[in-house]
């Protein structure tokens, strides 16, 4: 089921949680919402449930437009973060509980509802426990049981938020790799949120990058790593150092005045980002150099700190370094960006 | 060893926090004071008479309608209790109204009152000639001086039992489940009735047993309404009164001690219920 986000807003309370949001999702595709908190990323997908009304906007399921449906007309699949299982129930009337309340005449018969249940705790790998209350359950198992009962329904869309947040770390790997080949196997259209960028890129097919009710950028992982649109991605994305910079005319781009031994086209100010293993340590004159004020072993490669005075005050970058170079704490460090983004005009975050 | 010390069967856990020794011994010996000896006494009193009087008070009429009128009226009362109660906290929890706070406080009313008054006020109130007494009249149905009278104030007594106890738990009720229920396709009857409704329940049971309790219990708001009609509208607690003033200690404590061992049981059983509940679900 296509789904399209038509420049949707949303106000609490007049504060405004979404501003101006569009984006077209593919049948079949996963994608995460990937923000910090209050970014809206939430708001966005229970707009998407039919949980709140937007403000302003519509939301289309393939053609037909589902802005004013009610959450039980969307039929979509939710799971939410806390899981939410009915804990009077068992795990398989949780799951059933979707087909039980349909009305009579689309109901399946008590026999079939036995046989999907049956089918679903296949599914998620809980074969034997229906009969357990979802106190009885571990953490990972309850979500899986609520991923269960989300998707007996037959959701067109199944939307997941914060997923794997109350879990930990290592049920949150097993669970994100589990999720990939379910997805894969059923070819839902699936949204989910997530603040963990991790998990946002390795999972999804495309990942939403937002910040302040505004989406940043929409793209693959490789994009919005690589060639991240906005300076909120590149910082947010990934290790990131950033510089006000100056461009010269001519090309060169200058730090503090100097120039620095790269080189852009277009002029003015602007602020320049590099990751940390996007650089080159050098003994030429025109490179960025500073104190070295820690350094420390990071699994396969050194990351040493450094502080590039600026006129009167300082701005701390981290690089990589080989860990055969000479490091010395105290000492100068000079390098050069091997991979770099200039974003002009823009301010320090 | 670690075996040893893990296996051993330890009296008390061992605890960062102090003063057990202290808090139990004053627990133990208040509770002795304030109810275990005065129902020993109650008991070893009624022993004293020997079971053949036991029987006979057991078995003695207007012993059994009274216990019947309280027992029954109680459980009528609780059961209605425990339908509005639910109303009540609903409202309380759910609705932001004008006047909430105002309500929510008047729910404890019954708590502050001297029951003498509410029965007093009750009385004339459903009486034949009362304000709403005289409604029903014209149907000739009678509210005051006759069981539906007890059931009035025995309602009027137990209210704030199950509101004060379902309320809390309401309150915590997670929103997402019933936005889970929702998006499952439930309709918003069908979110109350098989998600909130009985989750709620075991509250409900609580609160329904406090209500029950008390109403079995209570004396001074029915004897007013109650009329006191032998075999009909004569209450337990009031029986064993009129015991007292006839000097016929040994039939008052043989009354007292079957409505004491039929209260125990029926406590035994809901918090046998809940035992189980907490078990299987893990709340209450």
């Amino acid at each position: 089921m296509d789904v399209t986000i038509n420049h949707v807003r949303k106000e609490f309370a007049r504060f405004p949680a979404l501003n101006d949001v569009s984006l077209e999702i593919k049948s079949g595709e996963l994608i995460a919402l990937l923000g910090p908190s209050g970014s809206g990323k939430t708001t966005l997908l229970r707009l998407i449930a039919g949980l709140d009304q937007p403000t302003e906007g519509q939301i289309f399921f393939g053609e037909e437009d589902a802005s004013h449906r009610t959450v039980q007309e969307r039929n979509v699949g939710f799971v939410f973060q806390h899981y939410a299982l009915f804990r009077h129930m068992t795990a398989g009337d949780n799951i059933g509980f979707g087909l039980k309340v349909r009305p009579a005449a689309i109901r399946p018969p008590k026999a079939e509802i036995r046989r999907r249940v049956g089918e679903l705790l296949d599914m998620v790998q809980l074969s034997g426990l229906e009969k357990r209350y979802p106190n009885q359950l571990s953490g990972g198992q309850r979500q899986r049981v609520a991923l269960a009962r989300a998707m007996a329904i037959e959701p067109r869309i199944l939307l997941l938020d914060e997923p794997f947040g109350a879990l930990d770390a290592k049920v949150r790997k097993e669970l994100r790799r589990w999720l990939r080949e379910f997805h894969d196997r059923t070819g839902h259209t699936t949204v989910f949120v997530t603040h963990d960028q991790e998990e946002a890129l390795e999972l999804a097919d495309r990942v939403v990058v937002m910040s302040q009710g505004k989406i940043e950028q929409v793209g693959s992982a490789d994009d919005v790593y690589d060639r991240p649109g906005s300076p909120f991605v590149f910082s947010f994305i990934g290790e990131s150092s950033q510089l006000p910079v100056r461009v010269a005319p001519g090309g060169n781009v200058l730090f503090n005045g100097r120039p620095i031994g790269i080189a852009e086209r277009q002029e003015g100010d602007a602020m320049l980002f590099f990751r940390p293993q996007d650089v080159a340590l050098t003994q030429e004159t025109d490179a960025l150099f500073g104190k070295v004020t820690a350094c420390r072993r990071l699994a396969g490669t050194r990351i040493a700190e450094i502080d590039i005075a600026n006129g009167g005050k300082a701005h701390h970058v981290e690089i990589e370094v080989p860990l055969d170079a000479a490091v010395t704490l105290g000492a100068d460090l000079r390098f050069r960006p091997t991979r770099w983004t200039l974003f002009a005009g823009s301010k320090a975050e | 060893m670690t075996l040893a010390a893990t296996s051993r069967w330890r009296w008390k856990q061992p605890s960062i926090i102090p003063g057990f020794g202290l808090t139990l011994g004053f627990s133990l010996a208040y509770l002795s004071l304030i109810i275990l000896i005065p129902l020993a006494g109650l008991v070893w009193r009624t022993a004293s008479i020997g079971w053949a009087q036991f029987f006979a008070v057991l078995t003695d009429e207007r012993t059994l309608a009274a216990l019947y009128i309280s027992f029954g009226t109680a459980l009528i009362a609780a059961l209605i209790n425990a339908v509005f109660g639910v109303l009540i906290a609903w409202i309380l929890v759910r609705y932001e109204f004008p006047g909430r706070r105002l309500i929510d406080a008047m729910v404890d009313l019954p708590f502050a009152l001297p029951t003498a008054v509410a029965g007093i006020a009750l009385a004339s109130l459903y009486a034949p000639k009362g304000w709403i007494g005289a409604i029903f009249m014209p149907f000739d149905i009678r509210i005051a001086f006759t069981p539906i009278g007890i059931i009035v104030a025995l309602i009027f007594i137990g209210l704030p039992f199950v509101v004060r106890t379902v309320q809390p738990v309401m309150e915590e009720i997670d929103r997402e489940v019933e936005e889970a229920a929702a998006t499952l396709g439930a309709s918003r009857f069908q979110t109350i009735f098989t998600v909130l409704l009985p989750g709620l329940a075991p509250a409900v049971l609580t609160g329904f047993a406090l209500a029950f309790a008390r109403g079995v219990g209570e004396y001074g708001s029915v004897v007013f309404i109650a009329g006191n009609i032998p075999y009909v509208s004569e209450i337990a607690p009031l029986l064993i009164v009129i015991r007292l003033e006839e000097f016929n200690y040994a039939g008052a404590t043989a009354v007292a001690t079957i409505m004491l061992a039929i209260s125990f049981a029926m406590l035994l059983v809901i918090n046998l219920i809940q035992a189980w509940s907490r078990k299987r679900y893990g709340y209450v």
